[in-house]
């Protein structure tokens, strides 16, 4: 699944071992990969090879985070990899939607590649329908995360720390039956189905999320980063609420 | 919202992707609904066949790939119409292979006397130069089918010392620009390369934030 791009960095530009894989879902919005396209240009990412994959709708232009003419003519494909070792982090960008019947072989093919690179943990970056809240999810901060057992038990205790939201279970027969919850993200694409994968694999995974609705989704992508920023602490930000990573 | 099976309906949000329902079915998909599933996958296979000199059709094996220098994909009508008025003729090139395929937008048979109007998928040879491929191919190619059509059509190639050249069309409207598009002079040009590609361009490259997408793109 996984081509590395050919540079003189040889087989260096394909080694995630103990790196931190971040990642978008194709959601409501898309804020899960405009976020990522501001990690990837903010951080001065380099591309370290793309997937070649049947699950996601082909496209192709030309380089989206060029800043002078010499790197404006690589060509971009819908799914990529970048790569920046000193923060030992990896981030996927998709671009395209997934093909009908293909999201569940994609998020497969992704997690069986995600335990093959021994990444140390994957967090994906994700929303969900903000017309769905119920009351008290109208209140608040708009933000949620979510951690698989592996990684609670490694920064669940930090979440506590930045006075994070937990992402709320709703009923899963509502009106008949309040008793059994279950994790419902509207419109979140295949970020459920990659948790509860991840869940029963035993994959660290955490997943960051917004409430929110079609539109001008940059400001809600902004939101997203600075959220994720206060746990990883990708760049210096004015305002930091807790200094441990 | 109510579809029939088999129905590729464009989702009306931009991520493109609500898939909680399916997602929800999936659990449930009875093993009628697995054979319907497969039984629509067989029909949606693409099948690509090389005509010999004798006229005979066959299939090319990837264990003898076609040796080619150059292959020239014109997608959609436009492309296949330029290629038709200007390029094929029946004194230098020869009909080498057709794609047969099915989808809800269209059919296409192995024959390969076409009219213009038909959705045909042919491939021809320049008989000076025999390696020398061209493709013309009028027909819609469905997302699901895209991927198989690159796999079975470049699995017949020898990849070594290829050029390729692929030719479509986009709607004007489609193109995004800070300038004003009254000025904009319709048709024009635009072009995008890998860098293996090391010839002069005979347009301007596509500006950031355009794309191209479906098979071309593939």
């Amino acid at each position: 699944m996984f081509v590395p791009c050919q540079r003189g960095g040889g087989s260096a530009g394909s080694d995630f071992k103990g790196f931190t894989l971040l990642m978008p879902a194709v959601s409501v919005g898309n804020v899960g990969q405009l976020a990522i396209d501001l990690v990837i240009s903010t951080l001065d990412m380099t591309k370290v090879g793309y997937f070649y994959t049947d699950c996601l709708v082909p496209m192709v232009g030309n380089n989206p985070y060029a800043t002078a003419e010499e790197n404006s003519m690589e060509l971009s494909i819908n799914a990529e990899v970048y790569s920046l070792p000193s923060k030992k982090l990896v981030v996927l960008q998709i671009r395209s939607p997934f093909i009908k019947n293909k999201y569940r072989p994609f998020c497969q093919t992704l997690l069986a590649w995600v335990k093959s690179s021994k990444c140390a943990r994957v967090v994906v970056l994700s929303s969900s329908h903000a017309y769905q809240r119920d009351d008290e999810q109208l209140l608040g901060t708009p933000l949620r995360y979510l951690l698989t057992p592996d990684l609670e038990k490694a920064v669940g205790g930090l979440m506590q720390e930045l006075n994070w939201k937990e992402m709320e279970k709703v009923a899963a027969y509502p009106g008949i039956n309040d008793t059994e919850k279950v994790l419902h993200i509207p419109g979140g694409g295949i970020t459920k189905l990659l948790f509860t994968e991840s869940c029963s694999k035993g994959i660290p995974m955490a997943v960051l999320l917004k409430f929110c609705s079609e539109g001008d989704n940059i400001p809600d992508a902004f939101a997203l980063v600075n959220y994720l920023n206060e746990w990883l602490q990708l760049i210096k930000s004015e305002v930091s609420a807790v200094s441990s990573r | 919202m109510a579809t029939f099976f088999g129905e590729v309906v464009v989702a009306p949000s931009r991520a493109g992707v609500d898939d909680e329902e399916s997602a929800e079915e999936a659990h449930e998909e009875t093993p009628e609904d697995r054979e319907i599933r497969r039984e629509l996958e067989k029909k949606r296979e693409i099948d690509v066949l090389w005509t010999l000199k004798s006229g005979a059709s066959t299939e090319i094996s990837a264990d003898e790939p076609l040796v080619c220098s150059k292959f020239i994909v014109a997608i959609g009508h436009n492309a296949a119409a330029f290629l038709s008025s200007f390029i094929l003729d029946s004194v230098c090139w020869e009909v080498v292979g057709v794609v047969k395929l099915w989808n809800e937008w269209c059919r296409t048979s192995n024959t390969t006397n076409v009219l213009p109007t038909d959705s045909f998928c042919l491939f021809y040879r320049l008989i000076s130069d025999p390696t020398v491929l061209l493709c013309q191919c009028s027909c819609y190619v469905a997302e699901d089918q895209q991927f198989q059509w690159l796999e079975k059509v470049f699995g017949c190639m020898q990849k070594e010392g290829l050029q390729v050249t692929i030719l479509s069309t986009c709607p004007v409207a489609d193109y995004k620009t800070q300038e004003s598009t009254l000025t904009l002079p319709s048709p024009f040009l635009k072009a995008l390369k890998t860098k293996e590609f090391k010839e002069q361009v005979c347009c301007p490259l596509l500006e950031q934030p355009n794309i191209v997408r479906d098979l071309p793109a593939a």
